[in-house]
Formats: C-alpha cells, sequence, structure tokens
C-alpha cells in the first residue's frame, strides 16, 4: 500500500515538472542544424543552368475519392462540389500534379545557399491544406495561416525534424514555423479533421520544384555539374524515381519522369 | 463496464487518427470542455472517461475490504495510464508511448475483470491455477502489445499473426482443459465457453480487420468500416483477456 501511494507520488511530480503547456513554441531556429548565412550562395539565373521536365502518369489513374467532411459543417459549406482526395490528380494529358522535384545530390559540399527572407505560405481554407505539396528550404520560414471559421492544428510528422502540434482556433494570428533539417518529404496532417493532408520538401538548397496543374516543372540557375535529381510522389512515397542528369553553365536541358500505376 | 468504454473509447481515438486533437493536457484547448468537432469530440470523450473510471476505481478501492490490494494496484495503474496519456500529448506521441498506453490500458481492464471475479466467485484471485490458464493469459497479454506495436507502426503484421496463432493455441488449451474436467461442475463452463468463443471471435475480427485496413490503404481518411472492424478487434482483445483472467481466478 505504501509503495503504491509512494510511486504515485513521484509520477505525479514527475509530471508536474514537465507542466507548461501541451504545445511546443514555435521553433525560430536551429543554429546547429542551419549553416551560417555569411558566404551563402544564390541561384546564378544569368549562367545557370536551367532543367524543365515533365511527370506523367502511366496506366489508367484511379478516381480519387470524395472526401467525408459531414463530422464538421463548417468544412462541408465550404465547398460547393464535394472535395475531393488530392492524392493523385491526373490531368487530360497524364500530367501528374503535386510531385516534388528536386536535386538530391551533386551540389558542392562546401557551398551553403542564402535562406530567402520571405517565407512560404500554407494556410488551411476549406478544411483544405492549400498549396496541398510545397517545397520550403531548411531555416525559411513557413507561414501558416487558419482562414476557416473552424478549428485546426497542424501536426507535421517530420522523421528528421522535430515534431510540433499547434492549434489554430478561426481568427487566429499566423505563425511561424521554421524546419532547421533537410527532409523530403515531411507529411502534415490536422487530428480535428482526418482528410487534411499536405506534404513538405524541406531542402538545404533552392533546386526544387513542385509539378503544375500539366505536371510540368522548371529549376532554374543550377551551376555546371553532374546532379541526381528526383521526384517523389505521395502515391509512390517508397518509390522516389533518380535520375543523373549533367548541366554545363546556360544549359537548358530537360528531364521528365514517368509515375507507373 | 466503464473501463471496457475506456477501451473502446481509446481505439476509435487511434482509428480517428485524433490522438493530437486535443494538444494540451489537462486541459482541452484551454477549457475544461472543448469545442466538440471533428476528432476533438473522440480525444474529449476519451479523456472524460477516463476520469470517470479513475473516481470510480477510487471509490471502488476505498469501499472494497476483501480485495483492497488489487483494487489499490487498479487504481495506481488508472492514475499511470493518465499521466502516460498526458505525457503522449506533451511529446507529440511517440510510437512507443502509444504502445505503453495501448499495453497498460489492457493492465487496467484486467484488473477491474479480476476485482469483478473475485466478488461474483467469491475466490481471491491469485497468481495459481493451471500453468494452461496462466499461459493464455500471458500470451493474449503478449498479443495485445504485438497488437499495439502493429497499430503504432512500430512492427509489421506476421510477428502479429505468428503471436495469434500462439494465443489461440493457448486460449483454446486453457478452455478445452477446463471443460474436459469440469463437464459437471456447472460453475465452470461458462467461463470456458466465453473464452473459446471469444478465442473466435477475435480471430475472424482480426482478418477482417486486416482485410478491410488493406484494402483502404489509399482512402483519404479512416472510413466506417475501417474504423469500425478495428476497433471491435480492439474490444474483442480485451474482452478475451478479460475472459482468460475470469477463467485464471475461477479455476481456483
Amino acid at each position: 500500500m505504501k509503495k503504491i501511494w509512494i510511486t504515485a507520488g513521484v509520477a505525479c511530480a514527475l509530471t508536474l515538472a514537465g507542466c507548461g503547456g501541451g504545445e511546443k513554441p514555435a521553433a525560430k531556429s536551429d543554429a546547429g542544424a542551419t549553416p551560417a548565412a555569411s558566404a551563402a550562395a544564390t541561384p546564378d539565373m544569368d549562367n545557370g543552368a536551367t532543367i524543365t521536365g515533365k511527370v506523367t502518369f502511366d496506366g489508367t489513374p484511379p478516381a480519387m475519392k470524395t472526401l467525408d467532411m459531414s463530422a464538421v459543417p463548417a468544412c462541408t459549406a465550404a465547398h460547393k462540389t464535394p472535395a475531393k482526395s488530392e492524392e493523385l490528380i491526373v490531368g487530360a494529358d497524364k500530367g501528374v500534379k503535386n510531385a516534388f522535384v528536386w536535386i538530391k545530390s551533386g551540389l558542392p559540399a562546401d557551398k551553403t545557399w542564402a535562406i530567402p527572407t520571405t517565407a512560404v505560405t500554407i494556410t488551411q481554407e476549406g478544411c483544405m491544406y492549400s498549396p496541398h505539396v510545397l517545397g520550403i528550404m531548411a531555416g525559411q520560414n513557413l507561414d501558416i495561416k487558419n482562414a476557416d471559421p473552424t478549428n485546426h492544428n497542424i501536426h507535421p510528422i517530420p522523421q528528421v525534424n522535430e515534431a510540433f502540434n499547434q492549434s489554430q482556433p478561426p481568427g487566429a494570428p499566423d505563425f511561424d514555423h521554421q524546419f532547421p533539417r533537410e527532409e523530403v518529404l515531411v507529411p502534415v496532417k490536422c487530428n480535428i479533421h482526418p482528410w487534411m493532408r499536405a506534404y513538405i520538401g524541406v531542402v538545404s538548397h533552392p533546386f526544387y520544384a513542385v509539378t503544375g496543374d500539366d505536371g510540368s516543372y522548371t529549376i532554374k540557375g543550377l551551376p555546371p555539374g553532374t546532379y541526381t535529381i528526383e521526384v517523389i510522389h505521395e502515391h509512390w512515397l517508397d518509390k522516389p524515381q533518380d535520375q543523373q542528369i549533367t548541366v554545363g553553365a546556360k544549359d537548358s536541358k530537360t528531364q521528365d519522369f514517368t509515375l507507373k500505376g | 463496464m466503464c473501463t471496457l468504454a475506456l477501451v473502446t473509447a481509446g481505439g476509435l481515438v487511434t482509428s480517428n487518427d485524433a490522438a493530437l486533437a486535443v494538444p494540451d493536457w489537462p486541459l482541452n484547448w484551454g477549457r475544461l470542455v472543448p469545442p466538440l468537432e471533428g476528432g476533438i469530440r473522440f480525444e474529449f470523450a476519451h479523456r472524460a472517461l477516463a476520469l470517470v473510471t479513475a473516481v470510480l476505481t477510487a471509490i471502488l478501492a476505498l469501499k472494497t475490504r476483501r480485495m483492497r490490494r488489487l483494487a489499490w494496484w487498479a487504481v495506481a495503474a488508472v492514475v499511470a495510464q493518465a499521466l502516460v496519456g498526458g505525457a503522449l500529448v506533451k511529446l507529440i506521441d511517440p510510437k512507443s508511448l502509444a504502445i505503453v498506453h495501448a499495453s497498460l490500458a489492457e493492465i487496467c481492464f484486467g484488473l477491474t475483470v479480476a476485482i469483478a471475479a473475485g466478488y461474483v466467485t467469491g475466490l481471491r484471485p491469485q497468481a495459481s491455477g493451471a500453468f494452461s490458464s496462466r499461459l493464455a493469459v500471458a500470451t493474449l497479454f503478449a498479443q495485445s502489445v504485438s497488437g499495439a506495436a502493429v497499430r503504432h507502426g512500430a512492427i509489421g503484421i506476421v510477428p502479429h499473426i505468428v503471436g495469434a496463432v500462439i494465443a489461440t493455441g493457448a486460449a483454446m488449451w486453457a478452455s478445452l482443459a477446463v471443460l474436459v474436467r469440469h463437464l459437471e461442475d456447472g460453475r465452470m463452463p461458462r467461463p470456458a465457453l466465453a473464452l473459446l468463443g471469444f478465442t473466435a471471435l477475435q480471430v475472424f475480427s482480426g482478418i477482417a480487420a486486416y482485410s478491410v485496413r488493406a484494402a483502404a490503404i489509399h482512402d483519404p481518411q479512416p472510413m466506417p468500416l475501417t474504423v469500425w472492424t478495428t476497433v471491435a478487434h480492439v474490444v474483442l482483445g480485451a474482452l478475451l483477456l478479460g475472459a482468460a483472467i475470469w477463467l485464471a481466478i475461477a479455476e481456483d
């Protein structure tokens, strides 16, 4: 009996010592993971190479399922027609939207890249994330907005970066977060609205792109060299595709990818 | 009953991916009662039931005379479970702690079943009894832990299936051994029959839950069929463990 009370008391004391708010504060920066900006380079738009391409789908794309937002009337009301899953959007010309394309390796290891001072914005609107897939540099500000008349919690699930779970009531101010470490892709979800999904590609340099409606992408200002370029898409998270590409100064090359159903 | 309802509520939280819909603890969105929408409903219901269970368990411990020691262990388990739940929220739901939380839930339920069995049978629950009964309890608890590990993505399905074969065998051995030994005794067959019945149901519910989940892999959100087949499997697992504990006590 005495042992039970002692154990319970120790457990309570430990818990009280750890009390102080359930949400991790927005991380501003991690100096240890993000290199100093003093010698940081920027993409050379005049002399750098450009890689363009298209990500297409091979096969018959599956029909995207309609989202069931009935549990939250404010979400249903935000859509004139029921919203559909954005997991795999394939256009009429088989272009795959929201594929993340990035230079995975080949950049000089001793070179650091300037982190843009402008933030990348992700908005919770209509109980969906906009954009659905985005790219950001490690250490760059991610501005998170709630444009809905309902509560959200933004919950990224990184493997390398520190996780957080932040509540955002309607009308709450935007909040900023930075991912200090490269990680492709970081899934983001809302535990209140389980259909909400976004993916963030956190990259240590500025050479990345997200394909548009037609599946096309462009990466500009790349220094001359031989690179591994990778495409990754949420429908095939465990099957990214890599290609080798060599570019010279002012080169313009094409690198297409085909994703199989 | 309350503890079983709490296990069910916990299953609904996980299956609806609502574990962090309330990002703070012990308050709920900074209040006693949060806005009840979406996943918040499941998480808050779970917390409210946890509070009711804790209070009822404490009342039981204060009132009981015959099984006071066991009742206070149940109180300690419920309090520990609440603290682990709070830690899950504050540490952003690490897998290992989620598995501890699910496993401790089974222990909480098992303790309340043991107390109930002690009252109904008039026997004092002991850690004795036939080896087959104790083996059934141990393997079924291990299987619930492996099930939690599968649920939270720590292991694949194969170890859980292997465990299911072992646990099914142990449960059948325990129940059949009792049935054969006590065919003439009106008191014995019911717990043994319950164990056999729950075992059969659990095997089929496991197959159903896995099949539905595999088919729903590209669903954009947890759909009712996926949720309820999985929760049924979790609840039946608890009932199965409870039946094994009851049988082990009643056999004394």
